[in-house]
């Protein structure tokens, strides 16, 4: 007997999903439609927890621990839900040789937590990336969605006493 | 019916009366830099001065002019000085308040004091073949490449060449890859043309992971439909009909280019069916890259957008025997797709003539550190490092002194000041121990240690190793470990030694170049730096003055 293509059902009625559906529908739920895929459901709900990819794979046809592995391989993938803001710093070598260990360590004393990790009360998210390409203003933080150049330890205190401060 | 090269002449005769009936061209900077510096207030500020004031100019957001270090930057190309680049006038550190000034200065003399001079040996040394169009054309608008004599190559090669000829073309002209190993480009397209089987491949490697690189990015953010006319001719000398671009996801201003380049040729019919009215077609998709430096190796880059985990696998084959799905693939990166419409529609014979006897052409390279001048800059081949550092870069800041110069990311190596002198060509830098890489070239002064530097890249090797091979995985972990040890002075000499043996194995028996090219950073300031890590051993001191060996010890120690 032939494998009946069912689909799996959708997680919840959060109108997310569809959009999730949608980058499989456009990729005609080819198995390699796999990072597509995931990145369009980080891009909606901000990371990847276990059901969403558990139904991405269900609805590929691929194992779990396939889509698992992928998932935890590459380094945009986020795991956990990130923090309401988010502090990039750039460790790249140029930001790197301009002082941005120092950056680094003063976020990290500052909230008390490390490089990839949330605050315990989920307000920000501390990350550390590789090179955004924006080497002539090392060293190079970006607060949200914002870049900051020529980053300052000052500057990088104030943003985040902004946030963590009510 | 209008042919579509008819169709081209059409467009670029009115953009040219547009640009005519505009006046004056003032270009805004709206690379990632600049705009990360604020350009689109200015751009937008200057808008509206000029709606106000009536003044007869159009201002435009361009791509990257190249000198960011003094951005947010903006030109002002005049009427009357049709295109000529030298005559128009440069302007840096432009803020929003300045725009009234600028728009009255238009007709009068410059304003001084926002005045770059075009006769600093930062744009007077340069070579523009890349870069020609970035900072002068609105790189969202493919009317204007078309007008700057854009697809013109394409449609000359699809309508008077046959795909043999275009090999033979790219062969003549010695164009290597630009993404870092110099692989004859001719010679790749040859294979993959001559290799039976359908359906065939073109990939771009635009995940330029290496950290202190951003020629790919500029590019592709400046001048995006070049890397396409580069693809889809490469796609019609080795006959594929589907495309991937893979991109960093890092990038998403250079995706949001791509993607309305790629939407905008096809609406023109340059890509989808019989492109141009011929039988040649292509479609060409953006792959998402998803933070992997490794998927810069082709194998794993080719993993990666068949959907899995991106680890490499051993060569041979090659991708342009069996590449993505199996198939025959062509993989060349952004940079050297970019070269190939100049190459053809200028001959090979003008290429070859720039650069050195084995390496031909220009090269694009990302300059910073600690380097007065930063930016984007493209030189011919064979240009010296000290001419590029001290001339181009004007050197490092006053009261410090410079102290290497690093190429090729993690991949490659330092090199000292007493090796200035040679020429930057593949060969003379992989034997003074760096590599060419893809481009980025990070100065550093007196103060960075260059221990400090050795153990930054082994981290990053570490961290980004996809850990398919033990060498690699297990070896860069170990080389971390004795790094920090040393600069935390706590290492002995045999722990060096183990440092050296640990460097040729896994150099020797590694899958990857990320494995087999991890060790370089250490050894080549080994080969020029070992005195400072004699210091760091013997002396439990960091020359630079940046570990702090005796705070390690005491920690060690407690």
């Amino acid at each position: 007997m032939m494998a009946t293509l069912t689909r799996p059902q959708l997680p919840s009625t959060d109108k997310r999903w569809m959009i999730v559906q949608g980058t499989m529908r456009k990729h005609g739920y080819s198995r390699n439609a796999l990072i597509e895929t995931l990145h369009t459901v980080q891009q909606s709900f901000g990371f990847l927890d276990k059901d969403a990819i558990r139904f991405v794979a269900a609805s590929l046809q691929i194992p779990p621990s396939q889509a698992y592995g992928v998932a935890t391989f590459y380094h945009l993938f986020q795991l956990r839900p990130p923090g309401r803001h988010t502090c990039q710093i750039c460790l790249g070598t140029a930001c790197y040789i301009n002082g941005a260990e120092r950056l680094m360590g003063h976020a990290e004393k500052q909230l008390g937590i490390q490089a990839g990790e949330t605050t315990p009360d989920g307000e920000v998210s501390l990350l550390a990336v590789r090179c955004v390409g924006s080497c002539s203003f090392a060293p190079v933080s970006i607060f949200d969605e914002q870049i900051h150049s020529y980053s300052k330890v000052e500057a990088l205190d104030a943003q985040l006493k902004a946030w963590t401060q009510p | 019916m209008t042919t579509l090269t008819e169709e081209l002449d059409q467009i670029t005769a009115k953009v040219q009366q547009e640009q005519q009936a505009a006046g004056d061209r003032i270009n805004v900077c709206v690379a990632a830099g600049c705009l990360s510096l604020h350009s689109d207030a200015v751009q937008r500020a200057l808008e509206e001065e000029a709606k106000k004031t009536g003044a007869r100019c159009a201002v435009r957001g361009v791509g990257c002019m190249g000198l960011c270090s003094a951005g947010p930057v903006v030109s002002h190309e005049s009427a009357a000085s049709n295109s000529d680049e030298q005559a128009a006038r440069l302007y840096g550190g432009v803020q929003s308040e300045h725009a009234p000034q600028l728009i009255a200065s238009l007709q009068g003399e410059p304003v001084t004091k926002l005045a770059i001079s075009r006769q600093l040996p930062f744009f007077t040394r340069q070579t523009k073949v890349v870069l020609e169009n970035s900072g002068r054309i609105n790189p969202e608008s493919i009317d204007e490449y078309i007008a700057t004599g854009g697809y013109r190559a394409l449609m000359h090669a699809l309508n008077e060449m046959t795909p043999a000829e275009v090999v033979q073309e790219i062969s003549a002209s010695g164009l290597r890859g630009r993404g870092g190993a110099g692989y004859p480009t001719g010679l790749k397209w040859a294979t993959v043309a001559r290799v039976a089987g359908a359906p065939k491949y073109v990939i771009c490697n635009a995940d330029e992971g290496d950290p202190g690189a951003f020629m790919d990015r500029s590019v592709l953010e400046g001048d995006p439909h070049r890397v396409l006319e580069g693809m889809i001719l490469a796609a019609y000398a080795v006959g594929a009909s589907q495309g991937y671009i893979y991109l960093r996801a890092e990038y998403p201003l250079a995706v949001k280019r791509l993607g309305i380049a790629i939407r905008e040729a096809k609406r023109m019919g340059l890509l989808g069916n019989d492109i141009g009215g011929t039988r040649m077609s292509l479609n060409l998709e953006i792959r998402l890259g998803a933070g992997a430096f490794v998927c810069g190796e082709e194998t794993a880059l080719i993993a990666s957008i068949e959907g899995h985990r991106g680890t490499p696998h051993p060569r041979p084959p090659y991708p342009a025997e069996s590449g993505l799905w199996g198939s025959p693939t062509l993989i060349n990166n952004v940079e050297t797709y970019a070269n190939v419409p100049p190459i053809l529609q200028r001959g090979s014979a003008w290429y070859a003539a720039l650069g050195t006897a084995k390496s031909k052409g220009t090269k694009v390279f990302a300059l910073s550190g600690k380097v007065r001048h930063t930016g984007l800059i493209e030189v011919p081949m064979g240009m010296t490092l000290r001419e590029i550092i001290f001339d181009i870069g004007g050197g490092v800041a006053e009261g410090h002194t410079f102290k290497a110069v690093q190429t090729g990311g993690p991949s490659g190596g330092c090199i000292p000041e007493s090796l200035l002198d040679i020429p930057v060509d593949y060969d003379s830098l992989t034997q003074a121990g760096s590599i060419m890489g893809s481009g980025g070239m990070i100065v550093m002064d007196d103060s960075s240690c260059m221990v400090n530097v050795a153990r930054f890249f082994m981290e990053f090797c570490m961290s980004e190793s996809c850990g398919k091979c033990i060498p690699c995985r297990a070896g860069t972990a170990q080389m971390y470990g004795l790094l920090t040890r040393i600069t935390e002075g706590t290492a002995t000499h045999r722990e060096l030694d183990l440092l050296i043996r640990l460097c040729e194995m896994v150099g020797a028996t590694s899958l990857c170049g990320l494995g087999q090219t991890a060790p370089n950073p250490v050894l080549s300031t080994l080969r020029y730096f070992k005195h400072e890590y004699l210091a760091h051993i013997e002396d439990k001191h960091c020359p630079a003055g940046v570990c702090d060996c005796a705070a390690s010890i005491a920690e060690v120690a407690r």
